[in-house]
């Protein structure tokens, strides 16, 4: 029902906006042009009934809840609050002629549900009229209103352009209110996993097995929490990674801006960039199946060559290590590093390759003298995005790096990274007043503030690098 | 055998005596792709002077003066016949190696593109790439004397290690001048040097232009005609794509034969 109305709201925008139009054009050249004074009419006959419409579907269910809970019969205020909450379910759903839910028998209330199951249909139909009878009279009341100011010095461009602007605010305003809610809960979380684990023991210590605060006989011992091996395994992954992204990415993007002719150009960009496309875990099991299995297989095969303590230690390596999904990830980044460097070391003006070129510097050396040191800044910039998002990144080190903490800084050993933990601490079953639970949070808001930094670092870098040309 | 023997007459007819030929291009045809851009474009320079190519946009006069410093290889399908001397040697040979022929031929772009470094590296960018100068003191040595010779020195002399994208567009201009001079050209050409400065910086770039002429074979191509009867003893017309006229500059400017080079520079075409 509601939902014909809302058709119905839209003819009659586009009733509003033709009227509109046409009692502006009728009156002449005004202040604002008639389309603007005809989106002024149809702005004021949709949006307060439409806003009504939005209140009704969002919050109606409660409303009439409320109204049907108001009168309980003593027999109902008797029983516990979520039994209550289920016995006006049913007897709206019986109203509605829907099953009941069935999570409890209300035999002996049956004809207590039976009388508010009648209620609620009656209270529903009533609300229900109310309400598209309010939305109607709002949306005929503000046509009218607005019809009827139209005159032509009526700024109806300043208006209309006052609610576009009021809409773009409102937008505006979710997005960061979203962002600051997500920082908010990560927060507040974090707050609570350190009443119970100190930051210090967080931070620095060198020990990480969350596993053995679950046993009910046991309180989280502070050693359990020691986050080191986890920024350790992290800061290994990512460095691997960025060894192999960096260079490659690099170079791939001074060929791509400075020596590739156009049509090579025209096959290699958009190929890395299907790199880009990739989804991670895809990635992931690419490290797993193919990667890991011939690493594994070579150091074993080194391993056997060379024999001794090393060769020993070369033939007992396993699928997953720090190197498998350093490489891997390090992979998925070169398009990221890359295309990011391409768009910037194009952006060096074309005349101070000329005037570089023009002074007897060769290629390479124009390159390497003036294009790159004007560019670096930007390159920069693009690495620590890419760092930043080597930290961020989820599954790869999840199938490809191991599960065990180790504070090491061989990239032959498993190691395992702060989201690798956050997504074993937050599947399965879960108790969040834990402190297993919620070192996730502290995890999470630790990673947060890096990647922050990382990325506003780099945005610093990259607006001052702007400067320098424009 | 006809061209040339043009080519004879216009260096007996057209030059002042004493200044000997420095650049000759004979017969140039200059195509972008399909496009011909220039033709048959036949002239001298002669050393120790300012030669001007004046002309309407578009009319070759930018793309012939990038003929001379082979800057046209850098474009993707433009290809350039014909033969260039200088000192009476082909440069437009494909065995030439361009990057040699630059280091003989400086030059200075429309817009002042000084690179993102300090003031003195800018200056010793060539020299340090040319490996002209031995040690720190010597290069030093080189980078004061561009400076000077480009009228920066004063200027200059007291934050040599600023970044040169910090001086104004004029002292821009000349800091590009100075690393131009700084390896030791022959020839200095200049694509419209002074259009993007104002009135006094402008004046400042041609008085400039009046001392290096002394030591260089200076090209400039420019918008204004009054630029290049101030600077310039020889002046070239372009139109469409052709040299249609060529002489001393006073004779262009006060008794050019042609009726379109009248037109243009008493401004009733352009």
């Amino acid at each position: 029902m509601v939902w014909i109305v809302l058709v119905l709201l839209t003819a009659l925008s586009a009733l509003a906006y033709g009227l509109g139009r046409r009692k502006a054009k009728a009156a002449g050249k005004g202040h604002s042009r008639p389309n603007y004074q005809g989106a002024y009419v149809a702005l004021w006959a949709v949006v307060p009934a439409g806003l009504l419409l939005a209140v009704v579907l969002v919050f109606g269910g409660r409303i009439e809840h409320a109204m049907l809970s108001a009168d309980a019969p003593a027999a109902v205020a008797e029983l516990p609050s979520e039994q209550q909450e289920v016995f006006y379910g049913d007897a709206r759903a019986l109203a509605a002629g829907k099953a009941t839910s069935g999570t409890y028998d209300f035999g002996p209330l049956k004809a207590h549900l039976d009388a508010k199951a009648a209620q609620s249909a009656r209270q529903h139909q009533i609300f229900l009229t109310a309400a598209i009878g309010l939305a109607i009279a709002l949306a005929l009341g503000g046509f009218a209103l607005a019809f009827s100011r139209l005159k032509p010095d009526f700024r109806a461009r300043n208006r209309v352009e006052g609610w576009v602007s009021g809409l773009l605010i409102a937008c505006s305003t979710l997005a960061v209110l979203t962002t600051i809610g997500i920082v908010a809960s990560l927060a507040f979380e974090a707050f609570r996993f350190f009443q119970s684990v100190s930051p210090l023991a967080f931070l620095f210590g060198t020990e990480w097995s969350p596993q053995i605060a679950m046993r009910t006989d046991q309180v989280a011992a502070d050693g359990a929490f020691g986050a080191v091996p986890l920024f350790a395994g992290t800061f290994l992954v990512m460095l691997i990674a960025m060894i192999v992204a960096a260079p490659i990415g690099l170079y791939s993007a001074i060929y791509l801006s400075e020596y590739a002719h156009k049509t090579s150009r025209g096959v290699i960009k958009p190929l890395l960039e299907v790199l880009a496309g990739i989804p991670t875990v895809v990635y992931g099991f690419f490290a797993a199946l193919t990667v890991g299995p011939i690493f594994r297989a070579f150091f074993n095969w080194v391993g056997a060559q060379t024999g001794g303590p090393l060769g020993d230690y070369l033939m007992q390596v396993q699928n997953q290590m720090a190197l498998t999904a350093g490489v891997v990830m390090g992979i998925m980044l070169i398009p990221f590093v890359s295309s990011l460097s391409d768009d910037i070391i194009n952006a060096v003006p074309q005349s101070l390759r000329d005037g570089s070129l023009a002074m007897g510097a060769t290629k390479s050396e124009t390159i390497k003298n003036v294009v790159l040191p004007a560019a670096l800044p930007g390159v920069m910039a693009a690495m620590l995005l890419a760092v930043s998002r080597a930290i961020g990144e989820t599954m790869i080190v999840t199938m490809a790096a191991g599960l065990q903490a180790k504070l090491t800084l061989n990239p032959l050993e498993t190691v395992t990274t702060v989201t690798v933990q956050i997504v074993t601490l937050l599947t399965g079953d879960q108790e969040f007043d834990s402190p297993k639970t919620l070192a996730a949070f502290g995890l999470g808001l630790t990673l947060f503030l890096v990647t922050l930094t990382l990325n506003v670092i780099a945005m610093r870098v990259v607006q001052k690098y702007r400067e320098q040309y424009d | 055998m006809q061209m040339t023997k043009n080519v004879t007459l216009a260096r007996a007819e057209a030059l002042p005596d004493h200044a000997p030929i420095k650049i000759n291009a004979m017969g140039i045809n200059v195509f972008y792709g399909e496009k011909q851009a220039l033709f048959d474009v036949s002239i001298a320079c002669p050393d120790r002077a300012v030669t001007a190519l004046i002309g309407p946009s578009g009319c070759g006069k930018s793309t012939f003066l990038r003929c001379i410093n082979r800057m046209n290889d850098t474009i993707v399908g433009c290809r350039v016949d014909g033969r260039i001397e200088i000192d009476n040697e082909d440069v437009n040979l494909k065995s030439l190696d361009p990057v040699v022929l630059r280091s003989r031929v400086g030059m200075v772009f429309q817009k002042p593109n000084p690179f993102p470094k300090s003031i003195f590296d800018n200056v010793a960018y060539g020299p340090k790439i040319h490996g002209f100068a031995s040690s720190k003191s010597e290069l030093e040595g080189i980078v004061e004397h561009s400076l000077k010779k480009a009228g920066l020195w004063g200027e200059v002399a007291d934050r040599l290690h600023q970044p040169g994208t910090g001086l104004s567009g004029g002292q821009q201009q000349r800091l590009v001048i100075a690393r131009a001079i700084a390896v030791n050209p022959e020839v200095i050409l200049m694509d419209e040097p002074c259009s993007a400065l104002d009135p006094i910086a402008t004046a400042k770039i041609e008085e400039l232009m009046d001392e290096l002429r002394e030591q260089y074979c200076i090209v400039i191509v420019t918008h204004s005609m009054a630029q290049a009867a101030r600077v310039s003893q020889r002046t070239a017309f372009f139109h469409l794509g052709r040299l249609v006229e060529a002489g001393t500059t006073e004779a262009i400017f006060t008794n050019p034969t042609d009726p379109r080079t009248q037109d243009y520079i008493t401004g009733r075409s352009g």
